[in-house]
């Protein structure tokens, strides 16, 4: 069973559903159930027309929910009206899903958890288990959120900025559990691009890919973080890298630039060196100045510090920490490097197990001890 | 999107303000908690934010290993131990803020007299896996 085809239905199902004449959430437990009843018999009996199984499915799953005994009538009168559906509706319907879904009136894990589910198509226990919640809740988180949005209409557009903040969510903390959610916010980024002519989309799908490339070289086989310097180039995914240049290139000919085109190019020029010495520091602390001119975010001016450190010396990127916040998260990391850099192993392992105190992950309070040891563990002297 | 541990004290906690062991209560009075904090687990359960939550009973064993083919040894309960932990409830919040609040509420429990405990509640956040995105 094709079951990225199944789940690129999902939202267009979803679509037609809400033309008969179903409120959306009503149409939304309606398509998750066809969903999960697809799951279970297509494997052993694949439908001839699977978009057409799950809309008759799904259809009498809302009229069996026996939810409102008026859109039943309602439907007996749209359903005549009903207009065909052709391929520009479905792409408004999937769009305005992902407008939805990301509606500015839900918390950033609800419109996570409701984008997962009904522009992506996985199940409530799939989303589950990728957050490592009970299926219980997560159900309750989606629920909640649909009563949120139920008096949105669904006929205008929304801002494209908050779809995206939720599909770099899903990408930045995708963490690897059963559902590949790394691999599905690229997805989900690429279905919109594909909709929406916006620079900032596509720059969005760029970082992704450009990120997504590294991902064999990221981490040792027991789960070890591998710094950026260290990683083993030749795994990158070249193909990935190769297309995230060529979309970012491609946004930024248009000459409006946003912070992920801004992120983009910086991993663009990090995926340009073929070994970690040839990196183009310049260029990419030049990059930091437009991210910190567009976002003046203290976590960018962190990351420049480090990119001066490299540009211009370590003494050159300490200065340039010391007008960064010290609460910034990874402020004492950087801190440490950036006193290894500059020739002080003591005061770097210091700061290196200080970080480690502070880290808020895993695999990077690890390696923050592990630096720490390291520094440590040198002879005397 | 992060989760929290909410751990509540036997010992090792500083006093609460309602600092009336729960022996001294009327059997009314352990009610009403108990109630107070099933009905804070379940309404954490439909706003989507609720994960685990589990007591443990005071008196527990220490083991550790002894070498090779030798059983571990166990010791203890002891009494002098200064961190006893009486409990846990896992929640996964979108902010610190949020968890902070709800911590908040749960040490609002009633207890002596009916009035809040204002017991001392220990938050945690879990370390999580790193973020994708790291320059």
């Amino acid at each position: 069973m094709d079951g990225d085809l199944l789940r690129r239905l999902i939202p267009e199902v979803i679509g037609v559903l809400v033309r008969r004449g179903a409120d959306f959430a009503a149409a939304e437990d309606a398509v998750q159930d066809a969903l999960v009843r697809a799951l279970d018999v297509w494997p052993a009996d694949p439908p001839r027309d699977p978009k057409g199984w799950l809309v008759t499915v799904a259809w009498h799953r809302f009229l069996d929910a026996g939810r409102a005994d008026a859109a039943r009538r309602r439907r007996e009168d749209l359903v005549v009206e009903e207009p065909v559906p052709g391929p520009t509706s479905e792409v408004d319907d999937t769009l305005r899903l992902y407008f939805l879904c990301a509606h500015p009136s839900l918390s950033p894990s609800s419109a996570v958890a409701l984008t997962l589910r009904a522009v992506g198509g996985l199940t409530t226990r799939q989303i589950a288990r990728a957050y490592l919640v009970p299926e219980a809740t997560m159900a309750q988180r989606i629920s909640r959120a649909k009563r949120t949005v139920a008096g949105v209409r669904l006929d205008r557009p929304g801002d494209v900025a908050t779809v995206l903040r939720v599909l770099y969510l899903v990408f930045n903390e995708g963490y690897s559990g059963d559902v590949d959610l790394v691999a599905e916010a690229v997805r989900l980024t690429r279905q919109l691009a594909a909709m929406v002519d916006e620079p900032e989309v596509a720059g969005l799908l760029a970082l992704m890919l450009l990120h997504h490339a590294r991902r064999a070289a990221r981490t040792t086989p027991d789960g070890g973080l591998v710094p950026l310097a260290e990683q083993d180039r030749s795994r990158w995914d070249t193909g990935a890298i190769a297309e995230g240049v060529r979309i970012l290139q491609a946004a930024l000919a248009r000459d409006r630039l946003g912070e992920f085109q801004a992120q983009a190019a910086i991993a663009a020029l990090h995926a340009d060196a073929p070994v970690a010495a040839e990196t183009d520091w310049v260029q990419i602390v030049e990059w930091y100045d437009e991210l910190v001119r567009l976002t003046d975010s203290p976590v960018v001016r962190l990351n420049r510090a480090v990119a001066v450190g490299e540009a211009d010396g370590a003494r050159a990127g300490l200065a340039a920490l010391a007008a960064v916040d010290p609460a910034v998260p990874r402020h004492a990391a950087v801190t440490a490097y950036l006193h290894e850099r500059a020739g002080d192993p003591v005061t770097a392992a210091r700061w290196y197990a200080e970080a480690a105190r502070r880290a808020a992950h895993l695999a990077e309070r690890d390696h923050l001890v592990r630096q720490a040891a390291r520094l440590n563990a040198r002879p005397a002297g | 999107m992060a989760k929290y541990l909410l751990l509540k004290h036997y010992r090792g906690a500083p006093p609460a303000v309602n600092d009336v062991p729960m022996d001294q209560w009327t059997p009314e009075e352990i009610t009403a908690h108990v109630r107070y904090m099933n009905d804070f687990a379940a309404r954490l359960e439909g706003t989507g934010e609720f994960v685990d939550g589990q007591a443990l009973a005071p008196e527990g064993t220490f083991v550790r290993y002894d070498g090779p083919g030798r059983p571990p040894v166990t010791d203890g309960p002891f009494a002098e131990t200064k961190d006893l932990v009486a409990g846990w409830m896992v929640i996964d919040v979108d902010s610190y803020d949020r968890a902070v609040e709800l911590a908040g509420e749960l040490s609002a429990a009633p207890g002596a007299g009916g009035k809040p405990i204002h017991e001392w509640l220990e938050l945690r956040p879990f370390l999580t896996a790193p973020p994708t995105v790291t320059d």
